[in-house]
């Protein structure tokens, strides 16, 4: 095992326009670094899906983004209202978004399967009134 | 098909030209960001009548070479301006997504 890289980013949760800065800047550094363009993708994907969860749902929150020499793994921390079933979230076409959120384009209800489909590990830790951390982790 | 075809369609006003030497991979449509995020090809021109910054957000993150605003939508300045430093190209166009779509396939996108 060689040195990791350690970032981290609060996640803004008032502002809906600026979502996405964090996933950007990890995908630069991701870039910057060699990292295969399909995995930049895979984990851009993800963490935004995650990082615009965090915005809807939980008014912001922390991603640490780990990177070492066989993967990347992504720790998105917030205190929102947590999920209350999670096999139902992650359903395709399932979404509890603000009409507010939908008319900008959000709310399809993609989100959590999205975050699955593009990590290679994803894991749920969530309590209801103190919530949610999710851990994905994209092979290098 | 290089993206430099697609900046000379007729019915398309260059907003942001983005690299025009980019090799297009597919054309996509969809309005929803959220399956946008997930389906949209890296390299594709993606057509949409959503102008938000989130849009920007969406195609930058998936690798989309060109946003295509159908319905005579248009773009914040702020928005453009990033587009720019991002290096994906924004167009504009009056037609509805399918005809501006038909027109890019036509053109030479499979």
């Amino acid at each position: 095992m060689g040195d990791q890289l350690i970032f981290t980013y609060v996640i803004d949760g008032n502002d809906f326009t600026r979502a996405g800065e964090a996933s950007s800047s990890v995908k630069n550094k991701l870039k910057m670094l060699g990292v295969g363009s399909d995995v930049i993708r895979k984990t851009a994907i993800a963490m935004y899906e995650g990082e615009i969860n965090m915005v809807i749902h939980a008014d912001g929150g922390t991603i640490t983004v780990t990177i070492s020499d066989t993967d990347i793994t992504m720790v998105l921390a917030d205190t929102g209202p947590g999920i209350p079933d999670i096999d139902q979230a992650m359903q395709e076409g399932f979404s509890t978004a603000r009409e507010e959120v939908r008319s900008l384009g959000f709310g399809a209800g993609m989100g959590l399967p999205n975050m699955k489909r593009y990590s290679d590990e994803m894991h749920i830790d969530t309590v209801i009134g103190q919530g949610t951390t999710i851990t994905m982790k994209v092979n290098l | 098909m290089k993206l430099q075809t697609v900046l000379e369609l007729p019915e398309c006003k260059v907003l942001v030209k983005g690299n025009p030497e980019r090799e297009i991979s597919k054309v996509f449509c969809c309005d929803l960001l959220s399956i946008a995020m997930g389906k949209a090809a890296a390299d594709s021109v993606w057509v949409t009548v959503m102008g938000n910054k989130n849009t920007l957000a969406v195609a930058t993150l998936a690798d989309v070479a060109c946003i295509v605003l159908a319905e005579g939508i248009g773009m914040d300045e702020g928005t453009l301006a990033k587009a720019e430093e991002e290096g994906i190209a924004i167009l504009s166009t009056e037609l509805p997504i399918f005809d501006i779509s038909l027109e890019i396939y036509e053109a030479g996108v499979s």
